[in-house]
């Protein structure tokens, strides 16, 4: 056999490698419900969970507790999964400031003791990045509804 | 008055941009159609170059027409409505142009009709099938700022188009269709950073010059001349591989210096769109070296550079089609393009494979055997290496595309990136880094010198020896506490690392400098081996040992939830109250701000705000070096939106230094904060603000506690003491003038605290103006505290004063130590300047013929064996 055709071999075997490697690392969405199931069959592997916040008829959210004079580092919420199950959540960090004003948000981490524990949070907010309101004559009250 | 003559000259140019493209493409390919290489018919060729001149020209009257729309401030154009404001200083109105997508794609045809020109002028020989392929791709480029719309088709969004067409449903334009903003939405707050103004057009360079090389690779296939299409196409590779290098790092300083994840690099599909295509340039541009020297991996070379231009293709589609969705923080919006961006690459995609599959038995190979300790054989298992590298990274990218194509096919799919990238890419790049790293130090050496078993070796020893001792040292001196330890059986796969970029190094040295005593030119490929050894070695001290500096020392812990198990990464610093942590003792001394025309950044206390937010009144003389720059009741021009946190850290051995991170509260946005960092010999100190007390948030004062005191008496207020010194008549408070006339009177108290290490003076003031009396409180934001002036006792010759306290301001911050990041961004310039000694080195060799190069290289590689 031609050294080239060793190195070929090798190369598909590795890219296969990769492969199937990659796909034992991927993550999944889940709702809670499957997150709660995973971690009782003891499978500790992190889940991207995605929901919104529970809010007040007037539009406060529920069940958020953070107090940076008694622990910086500890936040956690109430949040409803697609199926509006409610869940806690911890985050061992600080809140993230626009957290308040998502709609969306998107958690990585898995369910430890009936708390979820998230090491990462995206927040989708209703205006990030993209400008979709014309705020009239003095560029400061919004004047219109949004498009 | 909405001035719409700007926008239709805008509008006008693109379309104009986008006939000659047309027209240029098809002009330029009857021109070469069914004629050999060089005999192009004169009469198209002439048709496609005018036009393709055409095509530049309205290019420019597009880019003319933009900037014109920001920099006056049109605001009846969305493009300046949306990315720009009154306040944007001029040099980051350039940066507006790239926020868009709009404005990105112009950057990179601008970029496309530069090379053009160079391509004419330069390559005469080439000029007909490669401009075909340089006007076709512009052909699609216009297109995608075309703006036009048939039916419920939509070709294009234009950056020309006017408010009251983007919302035509909003309000204000039914009230009054010629309505004009005031100001515009403002540039993210992110890019308004020097890196923003050269990354973009940095890295659009090296897009754009990625093209090159595919362009004379399909002309080459189309024209059936397999082997004269790489003499041009090579320092071409090189260029792009280059300047993708060069834009890649200068994206990942802008986000260590603007972001704050903590580091230069996340992993984010974004970044990962670059990276795949920057590697298999590189693996082009070592197959290319191959050929040149045996004929060989012809074919090969043929594939990595149209796979490196589709990889950029696939990255532009990844990032601008809103396909990410949730996996990327900072892809572009959707524009609705997805469609037009999916035509354009498959468009490339089918081209590019039939033509190599119509003429892949026509590609000469060579039925050479490459035997073991022909360098050549590991240069390619080198470019290997790297396209298995690129490979992994486009495989873990793309789990959102499955998803998508999933859904399209009908199923629904869940998968999701993996939950630790860091991990997962670490996991296989590092393999990579330490193959390359190997591979690089053995075949450069192999290169150059006969290829047999004892010279090899004798080549070999000194490069070993120097890479074990070295090694050993660096493990030493970690054992010693000098640099960060490394636990040799835990962290194997660090020491693998790190003595096989050792030995990239010394390798690569040797070579070096026995190379440039031949001829400098020569030891480019060393030099930049070298450069990216010392990336190596940057990342693995400032990534694998980034060590988080803020942790709480107190031993105070809180029991929530698994307290032991999380790491705790944050600290809550009071301000003037400092903290032990790891060998610092940290001081949050106050809020800053930036001053126009002014160095330094100056305290929040001494600046008055005044309605206008831009605008604030000096407290005190601001001084630089004891020379007064603005005196006390100043108006000075401020820059409101960022506040810089004054945090001073003292080391053990007494000295200190202050670091200034920066926050800005960004309605849009939320908290965007910037870290600052310090920059030691052996390491960089990181610090970011992670969380502020809520500024939009009123603060809540205690209960008024009334004093009645007299002069030199004093007040407890918690645990500071304040003294009334005496007290003046005034006209005016902080700046203002109070237009006191007969029979009103201000009286103002001279007060002083003693806070932890400073005094602070305080001055409440007592008005009676038209028989009535006013009271101006004053506060004292570092100790929480604010004084009223109530009442004045005539009688007694006593005054009240009314004291609140709040509490006190506060940050929470991350510090991180990054150790020896520097020697990576020195191997970065390394890398740049190999790159810039090979590309010339190509250059040259391009323009001599075939056959003198033949007879010159046997004679090189005696002399360097000898």
């Amino acid at each position: 056999m031609k050294k080239t055709h060793i190195i070929g071999i090798v190369i598909i075997a590795l890219a296969i490698g990769i492969i199937m490697s990659t796909a034992g690392d991927a993550s999944t969405y889940v709702s809670f419900k499957e997150a709660k199931e995973l971690a009782e069959d003891g499978n500790s592997k992190k889940v991207h969970v995605v929901g919104r916040l529970k809010k007040d008829p007037a539009g406060h959210i529920v069940g958020m507790q953070y107090d940076p004079l008694v622990d910086p580092n500890y936040f956690s919420f109430i949040l409803s999964d697609t199926n509006k199950l409610e869940q806690k959540v911890v985050y061992f960090n600080p809140m993230p400031q626009d957290f308040e004003r998502s709609e969306q948000v998107v958690i990585t981490g898995n369910m430890k003791n009936d708390v979820f524990v998230a090491d990462k949070i995206l927040l989708k907010c209703p205006s990030k990045y993209t400008e979709n309101e014309i705020k009239a004559e003095d560029g400061k009250k919004p004047a219109t509804a949004a498009l | 008055m909405i001035n719409t003559f700007i926008g239709d000259l805008g509008h006008f140019s693109v379309i104009l941009a986008f006939v000659a493209a047309i027209v240029s493409a098809l002009a330029y390919f009857m021109a070469s159609f069914r004629q050999p290489l060089g005999q192009d018919r004169l009469d198209w060729k002439l048709l496609g170059r005018g036009a393709f001149i055409v095509h530049v020209v309205a290019v420019f009257g597009i880019i003319f027409s933009l900037f014109e729309i920001i920099y006056s401030h049109r605001y009846e154009y969305h493009y300046a409505w949306s990315h720009s404001s009154n306040h944007l200083p001029t040099h980051y109105m350039i940066s507006c142009f790239w926020e868009g997508q709009e404005g990105s794609f112009l950057l990179w045809i601008f970029w496309h009709t530069l090379l053009g020109l160079m391509l004419i002028k330069f390559n005469r020989k080439w000029e007909a099938p490669a401009m075909a392929v340089f006007a076709f791709v512009q052909l699609f480029l216009t297109s995608m700022i075309l703006g036009v719309v048939i039916g419920d088709l939509k070709i294009g969004s234009s950056p020309f188009i006017l408010m009251r067409d983007f919302m035509p449903d909003a309000p204000v334009f039914k009230l009054d269709p010629n309505f004009i903003p005031k100001d515009g939405t403002g540039l993210n707050p992110l890019l308004q950073n020097y890196w923003m103004v050269i990354h973009p057009p940095t890295l659009f360079l090296g897009f754009a010059a990625a093209l090159v090389p595919f362009a004379f690779a399909i002309a080459g296939l189309w024209k059936g001349e397999y082997k004269e299409w790489l003499k041009p196409a090579f320092p071409w590779t090189l260029f792009a591989a280059m300047i993708m290098g060069v834009g890649i790092i200068m994206g990942a300083y802008w986000a260590y210096e603007t972001l704050n994840f903590g580091g230069y690099w996340n992993w984010d599909p974004v970044e990962n769109a670059v990276y795949i295509p920057w590697l298999t340039l590189i693996a082009a541009a070592h197959t290319m070296v191959i050929y040149k020297r045996s004929k060989s991996a012809l074919r090969t070379t043929y594939l990595l550079v149209i796979v490196s231009f589709l990889l950029v293709l696939y990255a532009t589609f990844l990032t601008r089609s809103g396909i990410l969705g949730n996996a990327s923080v900072h892809s572009f919006t959707d524009l609705g393009l997805s469609g037009q961006l999916f035509t354009y690459m498959a468009a490339f995609v089918v081209l590019a494979a039939g033509l190599m599959i119509y003429r892949w038995k026509s590609i000469p190979a060579t039925q050479k055997e490459l035997t073991t300790y022909s360098a050549e054989l590991w240069v390619f298992i080198g470019a290997a290496v790297l396209c298995l590298g690129a490979f992994q990274v486009l495989v873990t990218t793309s789990i959102p595309v499955y998803n998508s194509f999933m859904g399209f096919i009908g199923l629904k799919t869940n998968a999701a990136l993996p939950a630790d990238q860091i991990g997962h890419y670490t996991k296989f790049q590092l393999w990579v880094g330490v193959g390359i790293a190997v591979l690089s130090g053995f075949a450069q050496v192999l290169w150059y010198r006969k290829t047999d078993k004892e010279s090899i070796s004798n080549a070999l020893s000194i490069p070993l020896i120097l890479t074990f001792l070295f090694s050993a040292l660096v493990l030493l001196s970690g054992k010693m506490g000098w640099i960060p330890a490394t636990d040799v059986t835990k962290e194997w796969i660090y020491v693998v690392l790190l003595v096989t970029s050792l030995f990239a190094v010394f390798s690569n040295l040797s070579m070096m400098l026995a190379l440039i005593q031949k001829k400098v030119t020569l030891s480019g490929g060393a030099i930049a081996h070298i450069g990216m050894a010392m990336i190596l070695l940057g990342i693995l001290y400032s990534s694998g040992y980034s060590k988080v500096v803020s942790e709480n020392m107190s031993g105070l812990l809180y029991s929530r939830e698994f307290p032991d198990e999380m790491n705790r990464d944050n600290v809550l610093l009071w301000r003037n109250q400092p903290l032990e942590m790891n060998g610092y003792k940290v001081t949050y001394k106050g809020q800053f701000l930036e001053v126009k025309d002014f160095p330094d950044y100056v305290n929040k206390q001494v600046l008055f705000q005044t309605h206008d937010p831009y605008k604030a009144l000096a407290r005190t003389d601001l001084k630089i070096d004891g020379k007064v720059v603005h005196k006390t009741g100043d108006t000075v021009e401020i820059y409101p939106e960022n506040t810089y946190y004054q945090v001073e850290y003292q080391q053990k051995n007494g000295k200190t230094f202050t670091l200034w991170p920066r926050a800005q509260v960004n309605p849009e946005m939320g908290l965007l904060a910037s870290p600052d960092v310090k920059v030691f010999a052996d390491r960089d100190l990181y610090t970011h603000v992670s969380s502020i007390p809520k500024p939009d948030e009123e603060r809540t004062w205690s209960e008024v506690k009334e004093h009645l005191i007299g002069i030199k008496d004093t007040i407890f207020i918690n645990d500071y003491v304040a003294v009334l010194y005496g007290l003046e008549k005034t006209n005016a408070v902080q700046g203002i003038d109070l237009n006191l006339t007969a029979g009103d009177v201000a009286v103002q108290a001279d007060m002083k605290i003693f806070g932890e290490d400073k005094e602070y003076h305080i001055h409440p003031v007592f008005v009676i103006k038209d028989k009535l009396v006013g009271r101006i409180p004053d506060e004292v934001d570092d100790l929480g505290v604010r004084i009223t002036f109530n009442n004045i006792d005539p009688v007694q010759n006593k005054f009240s004063f009314g004291v609140e306290t709040t509490q006190k301001d506060y940050i929470i911050m991350k510090a991180m130590e990054k150790p020896f990041i520097s020697i990576m961004w020195i191997g970065v310039f390394v890398m740049t300047g190999g790159f810039c000694l090979a590309i010339y080195r190509r250059y040259v060799e391009g323009k001599t013929p075939e056959d003198g190069m033949r007879n010159s290289k046997p004679q090189k590689r005696k002399a360097m064996v000898a």
